[in-house]
């Protein structure tokens, strides 16, 4: 069971009321892809990924992404259930997609970086905790319905 | 994963832009590490203050950073030129160094507040490949 203190439900909705999904959700794909290339055997038929401007111009990258943070959005609005809000993500990930679960910690530490730009001094180091323990609870959702 | 001729130029190019701010990112870097990762305030239980911003929060940020600078002008041989530095963490604070990948995120972190236009994804995969070679230099003499 995940406790939630209220600085944290608060600050986790307010930095996902500001951000841009589409922007931010292809922006953090990108540069996951870009900084560790091996993610990008998910991606053989997505077209060209051959270097950082093509993958920062590829529009199926883009939507990907914004993919993505919607699904990030069903936690936000689930709190207190990120569990069984992820469960058939979760075996989807795991059976038909075949994703390493190490690789969600690798996309959560771009999407901080991201938002960590968009939101400039704002994001603290109060705020940084509290969305960083959310994106934990996220990924270990996402990985638990692996065997 | 080694460091290639245009990772080390990257690095080094955009390691001047942070060059004068030393003291801000690396109490900023510091205190989100305390702040995130709250183990890691067990290596500082001799400081009085570990808010952010505190003098001993500045002063080591600022002592870190150094070394980090120092790491990018020996770029070429990390390995000789943080040998020194890796005895220090090996025997002297035997710091373990799943904590170096941590202060390397919270760095990162830092970096892409401060400077959000010229932490692009290329810059990002240079600096980060950097920091984890400067990791392992600092681990060699562990064992």
């Amino acid at each position: 069971m995940v406790v939630w203190t209220d600085f944290e439900r608060a600050t986790i909705t307010d930095i996902f009321s500001k951000l841009d999904y589409e922007a931010v959700g292809g922006a953090t794909l990108a540069r996951c892809l870009i900084v560790y290339p091996w993610t990008q055997r998910y991606f053989g038929n997505f077209g060209n990924l051959y270097n950082a401007a093509a993958i920062l111009g590829n529009p199926m990258i883009a939507k990907h992404g914004t993919t993505i943070l919607h699904g990030l959005d069903r936690a936000v609005k689930n709190m207190d259930n990120i569990k069984a809000t992820y469960a058939e993500l979760s075996v989807l990930h795991s059976e038909k997609l075949h994703v390493d679960p190490d690789n969600f910690k690798l996309l959560s530490d771009c999407l901080t970086i991201v938002v960590a730009a968009q939101l400039g001094k704002d994001f603290t180091g109060e705020v940084q905790a509290a969305f960083q323990k959310f994106l934990a609870v996220v990924v270990s959702a996402l990985g638990r319905q692996y065997h | 994963m080694s460091l290639s001729a245009k990772d080390k130029d990257t690095v080094k190019v955009f390691w001047a832009k942070v060059a004068d701010k030393v003291e801000e990112v690396g109490s900023d870097a510091l205190s989100r590490m305390l702040a995130v990762y709250p183990q890691t305030k067990t290596y500082f239980s001799h400081w009085k203050d570990l808010s952010p911003g505190s003098a001993p929060v500045n002063k080591h940020g600022k002592t870190v950073m150094l070394g980090v600078g120092q790491a990018v002008a020996c770029i070429d041989d990390l390995n000789a030129g943080l040998l020194t530095l890796s005895e220090l963490h090996a025997f002297t604070l035997r710091v373990d160094p799943a904590n170096f990948k941590i202060l390397s995120h919270c760095l990162l972190v830092v970096l892409s507040i401060k400077f959000p236009n010229d932490f692009t994804p290329e810059v990002h995969v240079s600096l980060d490949k950097f920091l984890a070679a400067l990791s392992r230099a600092l681990s060699e003499k562990y064992r």
